[in-house]
Order: structure tokens, then sequence, then C-alpha cells
């Protein structure tokens, strides 16, 4: 499935990282993906490892353990097992905003394109998207210009609403 | 009341022109109806029993004459010339083909409408007093932090995925007609020990088939925290609320299952953890551009009373029937709000006929500052007009076939589309509905018994609101056969209760016969006329009333 980054612009990038099940050994190199129960049992071993370490968030799982690591992480995936299964905006966003991460975010699962500007908002920067047609790094270029604003704050550098129009207020010379 | 600025312009027609891409994806067969399902949902459209229903938003109930007149030339060009107003102050149209929904989204796009979040598990439409800006007994008008909740909720990158759907009500009114109590949250203007002006936020309301009455999470909200605070429960909810089974997803289970105080705790400790940079600052200029658009209108100084609404009432005996039934006292002196009722007899309640909607267009624009509400007991209102005026815009009324005097009382029933329409029904709604109207109408008994509630839900899910009638009937159905189960003793107001199942349910044909016998029971026992159905019913408890629903015919 093709992996999308938006940074510097959205396109299809090769993925360097390989996600290691819970019982599977870790390999001696290579940038691998664990589980935040692997992460958190684990951490000690994993973040002395001499190579990047990634992290799968699943739905249930709480952002809030990886919070002291967050300058080791260098990779967090957010899975969506369902599309309806909006935990992981939550987790999106705690993760930018509260602990500061500023890694590569991903979205992995079913991520379908009229969620993408959603998870864009929320700080996802990377997404594993089959488009149902098309091409991937295309569609989700349309998808997130569908809307030019947005009401409310979120993890995107975007402007609410509210404060384009208090600025709209202000004189430049004031 | 609100206008749009350039940017609520531009994303509600970038919205339109979004859906009108994903419509052509399904129509070419680039979607599945699996795929297309989350995307038309979002916008309001549901696949019916006979066809595609669209869900307008009206926000807060609010209309102008412009918009009520482009409802009314929707309803003609793409429905069967009539429109369906809901408990949830909004309208549906049950007839409109999917080739044409883009168009209608464009034709709303040009009055300011739009369907956004009138259905999918995200927050709804923000629910209000009907007569807020106008009621007497109001604090302050609920309409702008409605509109700020609107813009807020639209399209929130985090909360549009939701354990399941969210509803929000406002009222500012001690007494309250907005339901607040049974909404996912409730907010209750009230002011603080200082004197200011804050919420009270409640939550865990609901009907369904798990109905819950709101608890009280905080006191008093300023209004400076209030989005952020909002912000707090609903990232609790998300997070916590339950995804396994959708009958235990809405929020109230979540209240339910933590506990109350657990449930306040998270809500507590999400919302101190936002403080330092996750605030919602909205700036006091922003709240002052959207209260203008509230601003009282430029109402005259007039007397208390009118000669020529005192000369009226004196001469036509059923104006003055109406007067008395339709009217709420406005806080202005020389004004009233009135009631449209939309539940004549044999006509579907909430339903409108475009003429009847270009009607009340018309006499808002001549007569009510160019406002129109929609209530959640679906009917219309006209929030401000002179008493002077009342006479004519009664005879309009009455010529449009809009001047049934029943506001509040038993034929004034909330109820769903029923098995007629809806695909999770069990039984029918609306023909029942028409015979207790018919049957408590014309025996003259609606007319004596006074204030009484009576809704009416064709299935568990409860879209009638019937856990919160005075008198509740429930559709369900029995090994084929539509059986209705009735309950007593609920209310929607401040002191929401649920009502209880009384026994087994009752045959169609039993239904109106039974709810008579009961209704003269209640006449029978009150101690005086001045006692309500539902305060003899808190008197005396069930037992009576039970007996008499149960009398053999």
């Amino acid at each position: 499935m093709p992996l999308v980054k938006l940074d510097p612009a959205p396109g299809v990038a090769d993925d360097i990282w390989r996600f290691v099940e819970d019982d599977a050994e870790l390999p001696a190199d290579g940038c691998v993906v664990v589980s935040a129960a692997r992460f958190s049992a684990d951490s000690d071993a994993l973040l002395t490892r001499n190579m990047q370490i990634g992290v799968r968030l699943s739905p249930a799982d709480d952002p809030s353990d990886l919070a002291e690591h967050m300058d080791r992480i260098a990779l967090v995936e957010i899975s969506f097992p369902k599309y309806t299964d909006g935990r992981g905006y939550s987790q999106a966003q705690l993760l930018r905003r509260r602990y500061g991460y500023d890694g590569e975010l991903r979205a992995v699962g079913e991520v379908l394109r009229d969620q993408l500007l959603f998870m864009a908002r929320s700080g996802f920067d990377a997404f594993q998207f089959d488009p149902t047609s098309g091409e991937a790094a295309a569609t989700i270029e349309a998808a997130l210009s569908e809307f030019t604003d947005a009401y409310q704050p979120a993890a995107d550098t975007r402007r609410p609403v509210y404060a384009q129009r208090a600025a709209a207020r202000t004189p430049v010379n004031a | 009341m609100y206008r749009y600025d350039e940017f609520d312009a531009q994303l509600v027609r970038e919205r339109a022109d979004q859906f009108r891409g994903q419509v052509a994806r399904r129509l070419s067969g680039e979607l599945d109806e699996n795929h297309f399902k989350p995307l038309r949902l979002m916008n309001g459209v549901y696949l019916q029993m006979h066809a595609y229903m669209l869900r307008v938003a009206i926000p807060y109930g609010q209309l102008s004459s412009k918009q009520m007149r482009a409802l009314a030339d929707i309803a003609d060009t793409y429905d069967k010339g009539y429109g369906h107003f809901t408990t949830r102050q909004n309208i549906q149209y049950n007839w409109i083909a999917l080739a044409d929904m883009p168009d209608v989204l464009d034709a709303l796009a040009d009055v300011e409408m739009h369907a956004i979040q009138t259905s999918g598990n995200c927050i709804r439409n923000v629910t209000s007093d009907q007569f807020a800006g106008a009621a007497a007994d109001e604090l302050e008008d609920p309409r702008p932090w409605c509109e700020i909740l609107r813009q807020w909720s639209t399209f929130h990158p985090e909360f549009s995925f939701l354990p399941r759907k969210f509803k929000i009500a406002v009222t500012a009114a001690d007494t309250d007609r907005a339901a607040v109590r049974v909404h996912d949250i409730g907010l209750h203007m009230k002011q603080n020990a200082d004197g200011e002006t804050g919420f009270e936020v409640l939550v865990g309301g609901g009907q369904g088939r798990t109905p819950h009455v709101a608890v009280t999470v905080r006191d008093c909200v300023s209004k400076a925290d209030l989005l952020s605070y909002l912000e707090a429960i609903m990232r609790v909810y998300n997070r916590h609320g339950r995804r396994d089974n959708k009958y235990k997803a809405r929020i109230k289970i979540l209240v339910t299952e933590l506990g109350l105080d657990a449930f306040k705790a998270e809500v507590e400790a999400e919302y101190e953890a936002q403080q330092n940079h996750e605030r919602i600052e909205l700036s006091q200029d922003e709240v002052d551009r959207i209260n203008a658009y509230f601003a009282p209108p430029k109402f005259e100084t007039l007397p208390e009373t009118s000669d020529a609404f005192e000369r009226a009432k004196a001469g036509d005996p059923a104006f003055a029937r109406w007067a008395e039934v339709n009217l709420n006292p406005h806080k202005v002196p020389g004004y009233a709000s009135v009631t449209i009722s939309l539940k004549p007899l044999g006509v579907a309640p909430g339903d409108a006929t475009s003429e009847q909607m270009r009607v009340a267009a018309d006499l808002a624009k001549a007569y009510s500052f160019d406002d129109i509400r929609v209530t959640h007991v679906q009917n219309l209102v006209l929030p401000h007009v002179k008493l002077d005026d009342l006479y004519g815009v009664y005879v309009a009324l009455d010529d449009a076939g809009l001047s049934t005097a029943n506001v509040d009382l038993a034929s004034d029933l909330i109820c769903c589309p029923g098995l007629d329409y809806c695909n999770l029904a069990n039984a029918r709604s609306i023909p029942v509905a028409m015979d207790i109207q018919d049957v408590l109408v014309t025996s003259g008994l609606e007319a004596e018994a006074g204030k009484l509630h009576i809704n009416f839900s064709g299935c568990i899910n409860a879209c009638g609101h019937h856990h919160v009638g005075h008198i509740g009937i429930l559709g369900v159905d029995r090994r084929g056969e539509e059986l209705y189960q009735i309950t007593f003793g609920g209310r929607a107001d401040e002191k929401a209760a649920i009502g209880a199942i009384q026994g087994p349910g009752l045959a169609k044909d039993a239904v109106a016969p039974a709810l008579k016998r009961v209704v003269e029971r209640y006449i029978a026992l009150r101690e005086t006329k001045d006692e309500t159905f539902i305060d003899a019913f808190e008197r005396v408890g069930a037992d009576p009333f039970k007996e008499a629903l149960y009398a053999a015919g």
C-alpha cells in the first residue's frame, strides 16, 4: 500500500520501517516499529538500541505512556482498525499539542479519502493510503484542499476563522 | 439573526462542491453503497424505506423568511410539495432523488443553509429555546452561544467520529423549553454568585433504549471557558466512550458506567491539562461580533394591552381561544410570540406544505421582524408579533389551515414518522396518533384537560420522545403484530423525568379509546382545573390512570 508523506509536498515515499510483532525477536539492525505495550514493557532495551524506534498505537492505547520518550521516538503509527473509530484523532492531537511530539505521525489501517483532512488537521503527516482510483499523492492533495478554512484550532497550522476575523479587524499600523 | 461572512459562505459552498463530487463518484459506480454511506450520512442523506431522505440543518431552529421560502421551493422542485419539521428543529424531505441532492445543497447554500452534521456520529445541530430573544422569562439570549457552538463543532477534526451521535441543547430560561436534560450535553445559562452569566453543564441525558436524565457536572462554567470545557468533555467521551455496542455508545452510558464522580474527575483532569496551550481563546471581539447579529430588533414602545386585540377576541371566539392557547409572553410590552401549530387533525405531525411555508414566511416578513422558529415539538413560531397585529396574523393563518389552537394540549403531540417511512420502526405511528388526536379533540376532552404532552415513538429508538411524554406511546412488534405500550409520568422540562411503562401493549385500535379513558380519569380526579395532568399524576401516582388504561372498553 502506498505511503504518502505530506512534507515538503504530498508524495509517495519509501517505507524504511518494519513492524515487529510482540512475540518476535528484534532484528539486529533496521528501523523497527513496536506496539505500545512492547514499548512500555521493554523501553530500556529498545532505547539503548542504536537505531531509531517507532511505536504503533492501537485505539485503546494511552499516548501519555510515550510522553517521557518523545525525543527518542522517530515514528508514531496510529492505527484505525475501522474508519468509524475516531480515538486516533484524540491520540494524535495529544501527541502533537500536549506532549510536543514532532516526529512522523502516520495513519495506518482503514484510511479513507474523506477522513484525510480531519487526520491532517489532527497532526498526521503521513498516510498509508490506497486510493480506490487515481494516484495516491494527488488524491491526498485534492482531499486536503477541499476546504480552505477551519473554525477551530487543531494540531495543524491553519489559523481558525475566529483568529482570522480578529486579524482582519485589527488595523495593520496599530 | 446570524448572517454568513465570507468564511462561513465559502465553507458551505466548499461542502456543496465536495458532496457533488462524492455523488458523482457514487453515480458513476466508482463508489459502492458501502463506501458512499459514510459520506452521505455526513450530509444528512439517509436511505429510507422508499427513497433517499435529506435532513437540512436549521441551526437552533431559526429561519428568515427568505430561507423559509427556499425550503418551500425545494419542496416544490425536488420533493412532493411538503416538508417535515423534526424534533431536532430541522426539516426533512422524504422524496429527493440522489442525483438532485447536490443541486439542493447549492440552493441551500444560496440562502446560508446546509445539511452539515445532521447525521453521523458527530456533534449534531445545536438546539435551543424556540422563544430565545423573545421570552419574558429568559436571562439573556442564548442564540449567540448556539452560533458559537455551531461554528466550533462544524467539521471538528477530533470529534467527527465519536462513538455515537452527540446532541447539545441550550436554554437561558429556568422554564426549560429546550429539553436540555435529555440531551448528551445540556447547557443552562444562569448567573454565578458574582452576577456573571455562565453555563450550568449537564451531561448524559438522552432517550433511546436506555433513557437518562442528565446530571450536572459543573454548576457554572464562565463564557470564556465554555468551549475549552466542552472540548474536555468531548475528548473524554471520544477516548473512553464504548464502541463495542452501538446501543451502549452514548455518553450517558459512559457517565453511568464510570459513575458521576469518576466521570467528573476525568473531565476536570483533562480540562486542567488543556490550560497550558490547548485552550480555545475566543476573543471578546469575536463574541461581540456574533452578539451583534442577535441584537433585539427595533421594537416599538407600546402599551401592555391592545384595544384592537381585546376587541377582536370579544368578536371572534375562535380567535380568543387561539390567543389563549397559542401565545407566549414577550419580554417587550405590546408584543407576543405566536406558535403556529403543525398538528391539525388528519395531518402527519410536523408536516407543512410549501404553500404553508410561504404563508409563514410572508407573515414573518410583515409582522415578526423576518424571524421564524422551528420548535422541538414540531411547530413553527413567529417570535415577535405586535398584539395589534395578532388578529390579522390569525386570519391569514386560518386561511392556510394553520390556526389550530392546541399548543401544549393533547393533540399537539410529538410523533416520529414510524413504519410508514422509517426502516427502523416496529410499528406505525402516524395513523395511530391521528386516531388519538381525533378522539380527544372531537370528544371535547382536549379542551377540558388543558396542558398534556403525548409523545409517540414507532420503535425503541425514541425519536418521538415517548420517554418524556406525560403520556408516552411506544410501538413494538410482537410476533408480527403491532402493539403499543403506554408510559406515564415523563416530562422534558426543568423537572425532567422518564415515564414508566404501565403494562402489556395495546392493539392498534385500542390505543385511542384507552387514552380517552385515562384523560377522563384525570379530569375526574384533579383537585382544581389548574392541576395539570402531570401534576395530578405526581400527586396520586400511576394506579388510577393505569386502571383506566386497562379498564374493559
